[in-house]
C-alpha cells in the first residue's frame, strides 16, 4: 500500500487513519449488535463506506421457552456493499484469520 | 458527494436496501440526490410474509436516513476508480479543513 501523493503519509486527523486502511481488510462495529468484516473500498467524512468481500456477523439474545437467554449469532455475507455512516460505531484494521 | 457520484453511476442497476427496520427492498435504481434519497423501481421484498405491508408497492422513496446498507452488485462497481476517487476526496476535505 504505497501512498501516493505528497501528502499520503500525512497522519493529522483521525480520518487519515481511515485512510491508510484503504484496500485494506476492516472490521466495522455498527449499531444495533452487528459487526462488519471486509475490504474497505470507500469512505467519506460521514464514515458512509463501501466494503467487499463482507462478512457480517448480528448477535441475538433469543428468548427460550425454558427462560434461558441464549445469545446467537446470525452470519451474512455480501459481495459488495454500502453501509451508512449513522450506523458505524468505529473502524478498526482486521487482524486474524 | 464522493457517495452522491457512486450512486448515480448505478443508477439502472439491481440493487437490495436494507433499511434500519430489517426490511430488505430489492428493486432498480431509478435516481439519487445528495442526501442519498434513493428512488428504487419494480420493488419486490424480501421475506414477504414477513414484511407483507408493501406488496402492493411498485415504486419507492427510501428517504436517506431511514437506510441501514445499500447491497451492490460488485460486477457494476469499478473498485480501482472508486478507491482513487476517495483519496481525492480526503485530500479535498483535508484541504477545507486549512
Amino acid at each position: 500500500m504505497a501512498d501516493n501523493g505528497d501528502d499520503g503519509a500525512n497522519v493529522s486527523e483521525p480520518l487519515d487513519l481511515v485512510r491508510l486502511l484503504i484496500d485494506e481488510f476492516v472490521f466495522v462495529k455498527l449499531r444495533g449488535d452487528r459487526e462488519l468484516k471486509g475490504r474497505l473500498h470507500a469512505y467519506d467524512s460521514h464514515c458512509n463506506l463501501v466494503l467487499g468481500e463482507v462478512e457480517e456477523t448480528i448477535y441475538v439474545v433469543e428468548d427460550e421457552d425454558d427462560e434461558t437467554d441464549e445469545l446467537k449469532t446470525v452470519n451474512r455475507k455480501s459481495e459488495m456493499l454500502f453501509v451508512r455512516g449513522d450506523s458505524v460505531v468505529l473502524i478498526s484494521p482486521y487482524s486474524g484469520a | 458527494m464522493l457517495f452522491f457520484s457512486f450512486f448515480k453511476t448505478l443508477i439502472d442497476h439491481e440493487v437490495t436496501v436494507e433499511l434500519k427496520n430489517d426490511i430488505q427492498i430489492r428493486g432498480t435504481l431509478k435516481s439519487v440526490d445528495q442526501y442519498l434519497n434513493i428512488k428504487l423501481e419494480n420493488i419486490s421484498v424480501v421475506e414477504e410474509i414477513k414484511y407483507p405491508h408493501l406488496s402492493a408497492v411498485k415504486n419507492v422513496f427510501i428517504r436517506g436516513s431511514v437506510v441501514r446498507y445499500v447491497h451492490l452488485p460488485a460486477s457494476a462497481v469499478d473498485v480501482p476508480l472508486l478507491e482513487d476517487a476517495t483519496r481525492r476526496e480526503a485530500a479535498n476535505q483535508a484541504g477545507k479543513a486549512k
